[in-house]
């Protein structure tokens, strides 16, 4: 944990230098801009430039991470003090199963649209990390997102992303068509039952769960 | 007297049958809007706007549309608690304040008190500005053309002041997270000089990284950086990242897959203690009524800095300060009575100046536009058919929400009961659609997502991250103001504290600044000497000792 | 909204798609991606969303319109997003003038604006010069005599750097050997707030922004920027009649997505003359002194040809671009 403290400060400290001189930085279209010259403190006789304020917080950051690593060797700090490793096997493997989960998810936006992402990613999430029944795994991960793409979709018609054109034309096109003529009692209907059968899923799972 | 039969009028109006029905409607979609992180109230109202046109054929009352909209509003200032005490997500800057006790308390067990205090709370704090409202509105007017850009600062100062004491034993940790914070509310676009500032991988950074690496430098720009950072950090990025999935890893990781969420209960009996139970947050609730609304009351600084304040405030004057971020009712009631009574109080300057105070009283103003009114200064001589009747509306809003809010909390307190392997993919997905659908933009899902893994890390290592949250909301105005006042002053900083500097024009109430800003000095640098006194203290004990 | 909707009238809805395709003419088939290169709550905000209400209102489209604000980087974000648009015949956005602006100060984002289809120019906003009444100011020669007075110790506000008011603002100061402070602001409501409060001496707030203080007689108009008086203000004097020759509007545009078929577009243009011909419109457009007539298509893509070369020239004496 301690030495976990210590590099990150050092990696933060790093990244306050970088910001830093990232704030002295001129427009890219100024070829004449000459490095730093808006980080004074009144130009012009109209108080700080544009990377006054960025630059002067970042050289905060940066004071802060060397008093971090200072308390970190002198063992001030409570991370500094612990013996505990700062990630286990099991941290590790939790960040690999569901960190990748997620990245996965983000990537599978952009290819089977939102609704779809999300269906796969509770299917996996419930089934392989919850090691919830497959039934129950299935009918959840399909009936939040539809709950998700009934109130944003249609009733707040906040559209999400809808993936490649295929998926759009195949999918969303025609269920837009059907669910944007209901009425809103038949939407309400729809959350309604299929809210039943999940209670239902869930019910029966819990029975033989406990048999 | 006149105000009052003109209210009573008002009142009559709000209460006939199809009003009140929409009151009712309307609190609960603003509910919901509210509790579901990222969506929020700009987006529950800006979309439900063309709805009222709807309306306005079925009622032809002409205060309808509005009646509706304004019940939105409330419904999602009381949904935005929700989210805050079950899922430990605020879905809106305003709630930021009341995770820090309702977190806490949903996890000790206590989550259908903290609904209630929350609900309660927002009911006090939203009528004792109403009342306000209705008996000085065009007075108080004034006071917000007062406060110009000095002033506004000043109180940015102030609102950091309160803060301060926010984060936690480790200084430097907590100085790096308001640091930090700030910093990333300068990502972007700069208003004073109009130039984009921090776009990471700009065009030059890609074109050398091509170079290193031997790439075709042809290929330029590879990556479209600057629509990506011009739009620069926004609030919800960062709290979403924070606390739905960086605070959820942490979870996962402490919990071991094991733990299903604390046992809640419900019954009637248990809200009715709970609601007795206000007596014991009185403080917290009197402080936020009041200095939400006075905060409020001011554009530009909006009900964010109102629940912070009285957050703050409310733990600076309790005797048991120790107690606050483990779950203190008053520290629940002081945020939510605040940021309630900052909303009404926002709708004071948005409906007699036409300045609004927030996004989303700006979609009400546009709201108003649309319905052919005209907000300023003469709306309420020359419109009070529409006025009152609304007026009206905020004291039935305020009564149809907490009896809805009340109602609904077994429903909320369902979502505590699922077993934490569905509620963590759960959180993660609504994170996810949530912030999509705040700025309807995949790079700032990415952002949030990549925040989420850094935050988990720096949770791990004791960093306190609420600062950084919260330094983000208030980073962009304070800058601004800043340089607007120093450009007024010729970059002369004494603007700020010296009462007898000589600024352009004739008409402003010059001690408002420096008072401010020499209390927030004060509020600043007291814990730090106090630090001072007791590690002197303590190492003199310790060398006696030794 | 379509919350009301019964399932008969979808079907009816349905039913008028047929026919419309098989006139082969274009007819939105899912719904239209409608950007507002603005925040939540400005100027363009607020006109979009009375727009969408209208085509809502009265059923003027097939489809709704799904408005999303993109403001980022003065509406570098919105031209990005319009030049990526996967679907462009479904993709419309409404416009201002940072439309050449923009591109104009950052060739690196590669927008070329005559890329974008001409769908229709709804208005034209106005602007006018405002002092606080306590001034003492009514005309704009004493106007200029106290400025001069003052040196840089008189204070314009404005809505952002190098943008509609800097350009008004720079134009003064260039012309009649003025120096007046800028101070740019994030939004037009804020600068007309604290012209009010007397926090800034002046502004050039579009007429909407500043109404509500000139109706309580909190400031006075002095010059509009116009070529004709504005009909809500009819002593005030134009620019022009005082001897300058300047006159500067800020256009209320629709455009759509680079690459949108001449249906489309053909068909977004008819949309929107019916909103243009609405009574909603009309009135809006009257009490918020809004100029300008419909203008479409190549009569449309001919005034933004103008436009450009007219901001380069701008900007370039200004010293914003090289």
């Amino acid at each position: 944990m301690r030495r976990a403290e210590f590099v990150t400060a050092v990696v933060l400290a790093l990244f306050s230098v970088y910001l830093m001189w990232k704030s002295g930085e001129g427009p890219e279209w100024d070829t004449e801009y000459i490095h730093w010259a808006n980080t004074g403190v009144n130009i012009d006789n109209s108080g700080p430039g544009k990377g006054f304020w960025p630059f002067y917080l970042a050289l905060g950051m940066l004071v802060s991470c060397i008093w971090i690593m200072f308390n970190s060797i002198r063992r001030t700090s409570p991370p500094s003090q612990s013996d505990e490793p700062f990630m286990d096997g099991y941290a590790r493997r939790m960040l690999l199963t569901v960190g990748g989960g997620l990245i996965g998810f983000l990537i599978l936006i952009d290819i089977v649209s939102m609704y779809f992402a999300i269906a796969i990613f509770m299917f996996y999430y419930m089934l392989f990390l919850g090691r919830h029944p497959l039934m129950l795994s299935l009918v959840t991960s399909l009936v939040v997102p539809f709950w998700l793409y009934l109130f944003f979709d249609i009733v707040m018609t906040k559209v999400q992303p809808k993936g490649m054109r295929w998926m759009e034309d195949a999918f969303y096109n025609p269920a837009g068509e059907l669910f944007r003529g209901m009425s809103l009692v038949s939407i309400l209907l729809c959350f309604i039952v299929t809210g039943a059968i999940l209670a239902w899923v869930a019910r029966s799972a819990n029975r033989t769960g406990d048999a | 007297m006149d105000i009052v039969s003109a209210l009573m009028d008002g009142l009559w109006i709000a209460v006939q049958p199809h009003n009140l029905a929409l009151a009712v409607i309307g609190v609960i979609v603003g509910l919901f809007v509210g509790a579901l992180p990222g969506l929020g109230s700009v987006n529950g109202v800006a979309i439900l706007l063309p709805f009222t046109f709807v309306i306005n054929e079925a009622t032809s009352d002409p205060a309808a549309p509005m009646i509706f909209l304004a019940a939105i509003y409330y419904g999602a200032m009381y949904g935005g608690a929700i989210s805050s005490i079950t899922l430990g997500i605020p879905g809106a800057s305003t709630a930021v304040a009341t995770t820090f006790d309702g977190r806490p308390m949903a996890l000790k067990g206590e989550a259908d008190r903290a609904l209630v205090t929350a609900a309660v709370a927002s009911f006090i704090g939203g009528t004792v500005a109403t009342l306000f409202f209705t008996g000085f509105a065009p007075m108080l007017s004034s006071v917000a053309l007062d406060f110009g850009n000095p002033e506004i600062f000043a109180l940015m100062l102030l609102a950091f002041a309160t803060f301060i004491g926010l984060g936690g034993d480790d200084i430097p940790k907590t100085m790096f997270s308001i640091f930090f914070g700030l910093l990333l509310a300068t990502i972007g676009f700069d208003t004073i000089s109009g130039e984009p500032r921090l776009v990471f991988m700009n065009e030059r950074e890609q074109t050398a990284l091509l170079e290193t690496f031997g790439g075709n430098t042809d290929a330029v720009p590879f990556f479209d950086s600057v629509s990506w950072f011009s739009r620069g950090i926004q609030f919800l990025v960062l709290a979403i990242g924070v606390y739905g999935i960086g605070e959820m890893l942490w979870t996962i990781n402490a919990s071991r897959y094991k733990v299903t969420m604390t046992e809640t209960k419900i019954s009637f009996s248990r809200i009715m203690r709970g609601i007795v139970g206000m007596k014991d947050c009185w403080k917290g609730t009197t402080i936020g009524s009041l200095l939400g609304f006075f905060v409020g009351i001011l554009p530009a600084a909006g009900a964010t800095p109102g629940s912070l304040m009285s957050y703050g405030v409310s733990k600076m004057t309790s005797r048991n300060p120790r107690s606050y971020g483990e779950g203190n009712p008053d520290g629940v009631a002081a945020p939510e009575a605040a940021n309630n009574s900052a909303s009404t109080g926002a709708m004071l300057p948005m409906m007699t100046l036409g300045i609004p105070g927030s996004p989303t009283t700006a979609v009400l103003l546009a709201g108003m536009v649309i319905w052919g009114l005209e907000p300023g200064p003469r709306l309420f001589e020359d419109r009070p058919e529409f006025v009152w009747p609304l007026i009206g509306s905020f004291y039935v809003s305020n009564l149809v929400a907490v009896i809805v809010n009340l109602a609904f909390i077994p429903l909320f307190l369902a979502v505590l009961r699922m077993p934490f392997t569905i509620l963590a993919p759960v959180i993660f997905v609504l994170s996810i659609v949530g912030t999509y659908a705040a700025y309807d933009n995949m790079y700032d899902v990415w952002l949030m997502v990549l925040f989420g893994f850094g935050a988990y890390f720096l949770r791990v290592l004791d960093y306190p991250l609420a600062p950084a949250v919260l330094a983000v909301v208030l980073g962009a105005t304070a800058e601004e103001k800043m340089r607007q006042s120093l450009l007024l002053s010729d970059g002369n900083f004494a603007i700020f504290w010296n009462p007898f500097f000589d600024r352009d024009g004739k008409g402003q109430e010059w001690w408002i600044a420096p008072v401010t800003t020499w209390i927030a000095v004060i509020l600043i640098a007291l814990p730090i000497i106090l630090w001072g006194v007791r590690r002197m203290r303590g190492g003199a004990a310790a060398e006696a000792r030794g | 909204m379509k919350l009301l909707k019964t399932l008969t009238l979808g079907a009816a809805a349905l039913g008028m798609a047929v026919t419309a395709t098989a006139a082969s003419a274009f007819e939105p088939s899912k719904p239209i991606d409608f950007v507002i290169m603005a925040g939540k709550g400005g100027g363009a905000d607020k006109m979009a969303r009375l727009m969408q209400a209208i085509v809502e209102k009265n059923e003027l489209a097939g489809k709704p319109l799904v408005p999303t604000n993109k403001s980022g980087g003065s509406g570098a974000e919105a031209l990005q997003y319009m030049k990526g648009a996967t679907d462009p015949d479904h993709t419309i956005m409404v416009t201002l003038n940072s439309f050449y602006t923009t591109p104009l100060r950052q060739p690196g984002l590669k927008v070329d604006n005559m890329a974008f289809a001409p769908v229709a120019r709804m208005a034209e906003d106005t602007f006018v010069l405002w002092v606080h009444k306590d001034e003492g100011i009514n005309t704009f020669d004493e106007f200029l005599a106290e400025v001069k007075k003052r040196g840089d110790k008189w204070v314009m506000g404005g809505t952002g750097k190098n943008s509609e008011d800097n350009i008004i603002t720079d134009h003064l100061n260039e012309a009649y050997g003025l120096s007046i402070k800028y101070i740019p602001y994030k939004g037009g409501g804020a600068v007309a707030k604290d012209l009010a409060g007397k926090q800034i001496q002046s502004s050039v707030n579009n007429p909407s922004e500043a109404l509500g203080f000139y109706e309580s007689g909190d400031v006075v108009p002095i010059v509009a920027f116009t070529n004709d008086r504005l009909p809500m203000f009819p002593d005030t004097p134009t620019l022009k009649e005082e001897g300058g020759d300047f006159s500067y509007f800020m256009q209320r545009s629709v455009v759509g997505a680079p690459g949108m078929s001449a249906e489309a577009a053909a068909y977004y243009t008819e949309l929107f003359r019916e909103v243009y011909k609405s009574d909603e419109w009309q009135e809006y457009k009257s009490k918020k002194s809004l100029m300008g007539d419909f203008v479409s298509q190549l009569d449309l893509a001919d005034y933004w040809e103008g436009q450009i070369e007219n901001h380069r020239t701008i900007l370039k004496a200004s010293g914003a671009i090289k």
